[in-house]
């Protein structure tokens, strides 16, 4: 990724390169408020192998009270190692941490939680049939007379809410609400504890602007209490809004531990990277940026409640379609809507003018609609089946189970994928659940693909996964619609979805507001128009 | 070292070592001899009593693919016994090759429509499987017994006999009967894509649906199977004791087929599974059958035993029990060496970490 225009940085920067940078070994006292007799979190060393991969590679690391710390790196840099040696899920083969001047040798995630360390991580990792209270107070439950005392729970729990500012029922089962509240009760409940470190692993990605504002404002309150923060995140602007310092691994090494205001976003990407990023030319825009005359898909009227109304959308053959929406704007059910992953309560779907009824993503599938879905792991790998198996699914299951395509061919159509999309590793017997985000998105998209699509819709196809196969992916769905295929790519990132597509579907509430041509947008005119429910209509 | 990662080296570990002990208390148990021109000896009888849970677990083995389970093949077995002794009982002819053919297709036809009920119910219905199978698993014996009339049916029929207790080429008809059933259920599964397609229904059903696969057709085809395969497992139980008893054939026997299916390593989970690993885990549990017998446990205590034997082959194939051990014996490598304290975080976590690397 690069820089997001450099006006973009809502604060002050000093304009100093990144030469001020520490290196790694011992660490030299900072000129800032804090020196190395005050750091809460003190890793030095840290080594963790598995078999003959080195995860961790004598990584120093250290966070000092009051401070939010964010972690950068490319997947597999040693990132979430790192944060399982701190908060305990794993154990170092070799190094030390020292957290409040103590030496620890967690056994679990317990100990570190009795330590204070405690995580929220990237995929909620709590129980939707449980009310809320009791998801917060899991595992230490108020209890009286050797019973929980619910009441109790529920009291502690409603404060505890509040305190966020979350106008959440205790008492209501968790699966109520949506990922997004979910993700500030998980983190309800980490500052719930005794909190000293508070481990926040992607912990905006499911979130729309306005809860990313409410828990950078919790985040803060903590900070002031002297909570020290580690905040992992894929989004630049959060971290240049958010953290006092940066630590960059790469490759399981330490690249370097700098001050927020003296590393320049691009030298940032750099060091994550190792090599200078070729910039990214945009995408050279299809000259027709109007509503197009005969769409490949289109959709009048689109309606399934909750989610999506009246909704009206045209695509042309090999033009990208942008979406762009907050949140709860529609954006998924729009996306499920038109493939038939749900079905629509009204509206009618034309397929190269025909009208279709889609009431699977199986017939969408067979008249050449597919949809990618913004879950990898639960609604798009196998994860135990090969890669070799993932890729050939949706053609054999278009073929039924009594026509297989046979193992020779398979192997062909994989090898062929594996080599076009760039999969790694190249072994097409590897279980999907090994790799890495990027290549499961390659994975997903091969799938679909072998399928020789007219329509393919992306949810979300960069999210969680690194920069460098981000820019990857995104090259890719230029050069699929260069050769004819049309593609709807939905993004929470308003800066790819300019970069990427041709015309841009602003969603709000449900609604296809209005569809513009990229490139008559910047990311803050994108802004205005995604988030201004009550402009007037043109 | 790549044997030891093989996902059918414990199942077989487990066998073998079952058998060595049992060699090792009593050479007769493996011993065999030829009469006239056919095989007898404990192995044979192992061979052939593994039949009915042979097919059974195969069927299971399937239906646990696909994140589900099937308790009623028990009352199955007794209603398609029930259901072709009835008929051979009431025909003219009861030795007549035609009869037996017409008792045997009705049989394992009935079977089938008990399986695709079962199928119904949880495929096109959504009921848990566990409940849906419970349904039949409770009426099915009843069903049995208003066919035959509430009595224990005898017949005599030289054919139907001959399924079970008769002979072919030196072992018995129905060794070579459950040898072509896995035969056929195998190049089925993964000479077609249903095998692919079962257990990607078994590991992400949403996913499968998302990429078009048929989930419903594939999990009725899963206890449709098991159904028909319960069907032929009646036939052979009820052709070895020539006797429709409704109460006992078949009793408890989805149990076992359940354990088969898990020593042979496929996951209750779903998912991956293994035929080979099944047809271990089925001699497995016929072997252990038998070596109550050899041991001369008596009835009252054989549960017992039987019960201890299957917790130790469970442990043994534990993949954390595994991890234990490694960590055990690094640390007995360790310790005298560099005279350090053993890494007890370190060791216990090994398991984990093999996780973390798969993730």
């Amino acid at each position: 990724m690069t820089d997001r225009g450099g006006a973009a940085g809502a604060h002050p920067r000093a304009a100093a390169p990144a030469a001020g940078a520490q290196m790694p070994g011992p660490m030299p006292c900072q000129d800032g408020p804090v020196s190395e007799a005050q750091a809460l979190v003190q890793i030095a060393g840290a080594t963790v192998r598995f078999g003959a991969f080195t995860a961790l590679d004598g990584v120093d690391f250290r966070m000092f009270p009051g401070e939010v710390h964010s972690l950068m790196g490319e997947n597999g840099a040693g990132k979430s190692t790192l944060i399982k040696a701190l908060t305990g899920a794993l154990a170092l083969d070799e190094g030390t941490v020292v957290i409040g001047g103590s030496e620890r040798r967690f056994g679990g995630p317990r100990d570190a939680q009795d330590a204070g360390v405690s995580t929220v991580y990237q995929e909620v990792d709590l129980l939707e049939n449980l009310s809320v209270a009791e998801n917060i107070f899991l595992g230490r439950e108020p209890r009286r007379w050797g019973v929980i005392d619910h009441r109790t729970m529920r009291r502690d729990a409603a404060a505890v809410l509040s305190g966020l500012g979350l106008d959440v029922d205790p008492a209501s089962p968790l699966g109520r609400y949506p990922l997004a509240v979910q993700q500030l009760v998980a983190i309800a409940r980490a500052i719930s504890t005794d909190v000293r470190v508070l481990v926040l692993d992607e912990p905006t990605s499911s979130l729309d602007l306005d809860e990313v504002a409410e828990l950078f404002r919790v985040i803060r309150e903590l900070k002031e209490r002297g909570v020290a923060i580690l905040f992992v995140s894929h989004f630049l602007d959060q971290v240049y809004e958010m953290s006092d310092r940066i630590t960059v691994l790469r490759d399981g090494q330490l690249v370097g531990e700098y001050l927020t205001t003296e590393l320049l976003r691009i030298d940032l990407v750099k060091k994550m990277l190792g090599r200078d990023v070729a910039e990214i030319a945009p995408r050279e825009h299809v000259v027709e940026p109007e509503m197009p005359a005969d769409p490949v898909l289109s959709a009048r009227g689109l309606t399934r409640t909750p989610g999506i109304a009246n909704a009206d959308v045209d695509i042309a053959e090999g033009e990208v379609l942008g979406v762009a929406g907050l949140l709860g704007s529609g954006r998924t059910e729009l996306a499920r809507a038109l493939t038939g992953v749900d079905r629509a309560h009204a509206g009618i779907i034309r397929i190269e003018g025909q009208p279709a009824r889609l009431d699977s993503p199986r017939h969408a599938m067979n008249l050449g609609v597919v949809y990618s879905s913004e879950n990898r792991r639960t609604e798009g790998l196998i994860g135990d089946l090969s890669i070799e198996d993932n890729i050939v699914l949706a053609l054999q299951a278009q073929q039924g189970a009594l026509h297989p395509i046979s193992a020779p061919r398979r192997r062909e159509l994989a090898l062929s994928w594996i080599e076009a999309l760039g999969i790694k590793p190249a072994d097409p017997d590897r279980p999907v659940r090994t790799l890495s985000g990027g290549n499961q998105q390659k994975v997903m998209l091969a799938r679909l693909l072998a399928l020789s699509p007219r329509v393919i819709v992306l949810d979300e196809p960069t999210r969680g996964i690194d920069v460098g196969a981000k820019v990857e992916i995104q090259r890719l769905v230029g050069e699929l619609a260069d050769n004819g295929l049309s593609v709807v790519f939905i993004s929470a990132e308003l800066e790819e979805v300019l970069r990427v597509g041709d015309r841009v579907a602003i969603l709000r509430e449900g609604e296809v507001a209005e569809t513009v041509a990229a490139a008559s947008l910047n990311p803050d005119t994108l802004m205005a128009l995604v988030a201004q429910p009550d402009l007037p209509e043109a | 070292m790549t044997l030891l990662k093989h996902r059918l080296f414990w199942p077989v570990a487990a066998l073998v070592t079952l058998v060595v002990v049992n060699v090792i208390a009593n050479p007769n148990f493996a011993k065999v001899t030829m009469r006239d021109g056919d095989l007898y000896g404990n192995p044979v009888t192992i061979l052939r009593e593994s039949a009915p849970l042979m097919l059974v677990a195969l069927g299971m083995t399937l239906v646990i693919a696909t994140r589900g389970i099937d308790l009623s093949v028990g009352a199955v077995m007794a209603v398609s016994g029930a259901v072709s002794l009835t008929i051979i009982a009431d025909s003219p002819d009861p030795g007549s090759l035609g009869t037996v053919t017409v008792a045997i297709v009705v049989a394992v036809l009935v079977a089938l429509v008990l399986g695709a009920w079962n199928g119904f119910l949880v495929s096109v219905l959504g009921i848990q499987p566990i409940i849906a199978t419970l349904v039949l698993m409770l009426a099915g014996r009843g069903v049995a017994l208003l066919i035959t009339g509430g009595a224990i049916t005898t017949v005599t029929s030289a054919p139907y006999k001959f399924l079970s207790n008769g002979y072919l080429i030196l072992l018995p008809v129905a060794f070579f009967i459950w040898v072509a059933v896995v035969a056929i259920v195998a190049l089925v599964e993964r000479r077609t894509a249903l095998g692919m397609l079962t257990e990607s229904v078994g590991i992400n059903p949403e996913a499968s649906r998302l990429a078009g696969v048929r989930s419903r057709g594939i999990i009725w085809a899963a206890y449709m199977v098991s159904g028909l395969l319960a069907g032929v497992a009646g036939i052979i139980n009820a052709s070895n004791t020539m006797a429709a008893d409704s109460n006992n054939a078949g009793y408890l026997i989805e149990l076992y087929a359940i354990l088969a299916v898990v020593l042979g390593g496929t996951s209750l989970m779903g998912g991956k599974f293994s035929i080979a690993g099944t047809v271990i885990g089925v001699l497995t549990v016929t072997t252990l059958d038998k070596t109550i017998q050899f041991f001369g446990v008596p009835p009252a205590q054989s549960p017992v035993f039987f019960a201890v034997v299957v917790v130790i082959v469970v442990l043994v194939q534990s993949p954390r029990v595994h991890a234990w051990g490694r960590a055990a014996s690094a640390r007995m490598r360790r310790t005298p060496s560099s005279g350090e304290p053993p890494t007890g975080p370190g060791a216990a976590s090994a398991a984990k970490k093999h996780e973390e690397v798969a993730a």
